[in-house]
């Protein structure tokens, strides 16, 4: 669903009316900062820095006592279950922008960015609250994800006394969300599943040359009537067009040709920097190939490599090559 | 003051830090989610993560922001003082991925005895997170 010109126009004057305004309640920690729920953090994130736990090390230190991890800030003051299970708040304006956003399709919610400022690390027996404003609303955005508005916030954190210790700005993007077809949740690949390369379109002309890679052999086709190599595999002999053909196996050994280093855009799948090589077969035809295994600025022309057949993702073989 | 920490006039922009792999695990996951009180069902409910639209729960920002801190603190050392994380989010970490976090000293500043750290945190889909971090250092004065 999509908002009609003036439709839109009348919502967006309604956004209006949220910039700037405090969201009206307040988070209050429900705990001091306090060394069980530092060392809960610390296990969860390996972090070993002394000064959250070793009371001795944080004396010697900068910090001369036991201090909280500083990115915990926020975690003083999230309600924990009863915050993700409870009703909200009805003064919460936050809440109600966002539900605003829910009647007008805008569904999606993902957090995009945050900024967050330390004055300086909490002490245990510190009770933390925030109070947050709401600071901007962008205009309408088209995004690789959906079309939205980015709501941008700004939370200011305080202890007991007052006495501000950090802040945070958050962005979150409210977008209209691609309907979610049921079938589509019960085909959620794999968790573990890595992005894969992209599959070759096989048929007459080209499988037997992925079967043979399959096999772990490195297939050139052969023109029957004239002898000439060539690859990629097609139906017909470039020099003497004649439709017969057979194959040879290759050595895997050649000497760069020529080749690129793709670093931007990074395409899932591959790692980079990606040596892609145009690679002389020793046999006498030419192969396009990455080069794994060395730093590609010792990549050069005429540089001797040889082949080796591997998975390069969970399924699909390659020649790769490396220097002999 | 701990001999183990870097010293504010030892630090040259440029300098890189060292590479540091995070398994992502569901463990990690819910272990991060939950330290930072953070009970937002796709962090840990698969179920509620794939009614969402992701394959599996993934990885809440609390987490994140704590692992590049502390991707900057293990290279800086317990006299090292945080001031500012600012990142941006990418790709999500899921279950079964390996997120490498790696940056540089990008910016000194000496009159706060500050650097700032450009850190990227790349898993198998691409950066799931960019961004910078100021520490203050010692300058053992």
């Amino acid at each position: 669903m999509s908002l009609s010109g003036k439709e839109r126009e009348e919502f967006e004057k309604k956004l209006e009316a949220y910039v700037g305004i405090d969201i009206g309640v307040e988070d209050v920690a429900r705990d001091e900062v306090n060394q069980a729920m530092i060392r809960h953090w610390c296990e969860a994130m390996g972090d070993r820095c002394g000064a959250y736990a070793d009371v001795e090390a944080a004396a010697r230190s900068v910090h001369g006592e036991i201090v909280a991890p500083p990115a915990m800030l926020q975690a003083w003051v999230l309600g924990g279950v009863a915050m993700a299970a409870g009703q909200a708040d009805p003064r919460d304006k936050q809440k109600e922008l966002h539900r605003f956003f829910d009647e007008h399709g805008y569904t999606g919610v993902v957090a995009t960015n945050t900024e967050q400022e330390y004055k300086r690390y909490l002490r245990l027996g510190e009770r933390i609250s925030a109070r947050t404003l709401i600071e901007s609303i962008s205009e309408q955005k088209a995004t690789a994800i959906g079309i939205g508005y980015f709501i941008n916030t700004r939370t200011v954190f305080q202890n007991q006394h007052g006495e501000e210790v950090g802040s945070m700005t958050f962005r979150v993007l409210k977008f209209e969300a691609a309907e979610q077809p049921a079938a589509a949740v019960d085909a959620a690949p794999d968790a573990s599943a890595k992005p894969q390369r992209l599959k070759p379109g096989l048929g007459f002309d080209n499988k037997w040359w992925w079967d043979c890679l399959e096999k772990g052999e490195l297939a050139i086709q052969k023109c029957s009537q004239c002898g000439v190599l060539r690859h990629p595999p097609r139906p017909m002999c470039h020099e003497c067009q004649s439709t017969s053909w057979e194959y040879i196996f290759s050595s895997g050994q050649g000497t760069i040709y020529s080749y690129v280093v793709i670093r931007y855009p990074e395409v899932p799948g591959y790692t980079y920097p990606l040596v892609v090589a145009v690679i002389d077969l020793a046999e006498g035809t030419r192969f396009v190939g990455n080069v794994v295994d060395i730093d590609p600025d010792e990549v050069e022309v005429g540089m001797k490599v040889v082949a080796s057949i591997e998975l390069v993702d969970d399924e699909m073989k390659l020649p790769v090559f490396r220097p002999a | 003051m701990s001999s183990s920490s870097l010293q504010y006039q030892d630090v040259k922009v440029g300098d890189a830090l060292p590479e540091l792999p995070i398994d992502l695990t569901v463990s990690l996951i819910v272990a991060g989610a939950v330290a930072s009180q953070d009970y937002t069902p796709v962090h840990h409910d698969k179920a509620a993560a794939q009614s969402a639209g992701m394959q599996d729960v993934f990885m809440n920002i609390l987490t994140t922001n704590g692992l590049v801190s502390r991707f900057v603190t293990d290279w800086a050392g317990i006299d090292a003082r945080v001031t500012n994380v600012s990142i941006k989010l990418g790709t999500p970490n899921l279950p079964g991925d390996t997120m490498t976090l790696g940056g540089s000293v990008c910016e000194k500043d000496d009159g706060s005895a500050t650097v700032l750290v450009e850190v990227t945190g790349k898993n198998a889909w691409g950066n799931h997170v960019t961004g910078t971090v100021r520490v203050a250092l010692p300058t053992g004065a």
